[in-house]
């Protein structure tokens, strides 16, 4: 299916995503009794966040980048295009990290699983990293750093 | 059936990232070009996640302890303050400048690695460097 006004767009691809991603984050919740922030999951899986290192959350960060490969393996090389200035994708990098631990989440924490819950924090989050970002790709392109 | 539930949450999710277009950082920084040629498809992935995840929470409030035996451990719904929406900006606008966000990128691990290791590793460093200048 496509939107004629939107050539680009995939919302079927789009839904059936999202429908795993809320499916993924449903049993986390039931299952284990937290939220899957991949933000938080990372830093507890690494160590980076303050407390014992997470066996679990280093097990689902693991099963995400298995989960991407094993698509990946069935349907064909899923296309992916990333900016090829490395120095501006590593400060972009280091901006999402420190950003993700400061704001305590991400599009996952707060996007998905806090504006599910009506919690007023991740709305106000989600509502703030969205304005931003659609700001910083308009001043990029304005100053001609694109894709 | 804590590490189970762990494994099945992470594959499914990394499998709805790839399947979704969330792992292409072009097809996200297209969904942030408002002004530009617009692609809707992460209003479609947001709309499909929330739609799982906002019954859930009713399920989630009549039940004492999850499947797994152990109490909820779930963020306090508290304040809105400044480290919140300074950090949540600072997210944006890394987000924007690149396209990807922890989910994508982690996972990409499997899929683009030189690009998202660049990523990654720089993801740890600012995460450092915030455990480091900011006292939890």
């Amino acid at each position: 299916m496509t939107i004629a006004a939107f050539p680009n767009a995939m919302p079927i691809h789009g839904l059936v995503g999202g429908l795993l991603i809320g499916a993924a984050a449903a049993i986390f919740l039931l299952g284990s009794g937290r939220i899957a922030g991949v933000s938080g999951l990372f830093a507890r899986a690494t160590g980076i966040a303050p407390g014992r290192r997470d066996g679990a959350a280093a097990l689902f960060i693991l099963a995400l980048i298995a989960g991407a490969a094993l698509v990946n393996a069935i349907s064909g090389p899923i296309e992916q295009t990333f900016m090829d200035n490395w120095p501006v994708l590593a400060l972009g990098g280091a901006i999402v990290g420190f950003g993700t631990r400061m704001g305590s989440g991400c599009t996952s924490g707060h996007g998905v699983c806090g504006m599910s819950r009506l919690s007023p924090r991740s709305i106000a989050a989600t509502l703030t990293f969205m304005v931003f970002g659609m700001l910083t790709v308009l001043v990029m392109r304005l100053i001609g750093l694109g894709g | 059936m804590r590490k189970f539930v762990a494994i099945l949450s992470g594959l499914l999710f990394g499998a709805g990232l790839s399947i979704g277009g969330m792992t292409d950082p072009a097809r996200v920084r297209a969904f942030l070009d408002i002004f530009g040629q617009w692609d809707p498809t992460l209003a479609f992935v947001m709309g499909g996640a929330l739609l799982v995840m906002a019954p859930v929470w009713l399920i989630q409030r009549r039940m004492e302890k999850s499947f797994d035996g152990t109490t909820f451990d779930l963020p306090a719904t508290g304040t809105i303050d400044g480290k919140l929406l300074v950090g949540s900006a600072l997210f944006g606008v890394g987000w924007g400048i690149t396209g990807l966000c922890p989910g994508p990128a982690v996972a990409s691990l499997a899929t683009a690695f030189i690009p998202a290791i660049v990523f990654v590793a720089a993801m740890v460093a600012g995460m450092l460097l915030h455990r480091v200048a900011i006292r939890p």
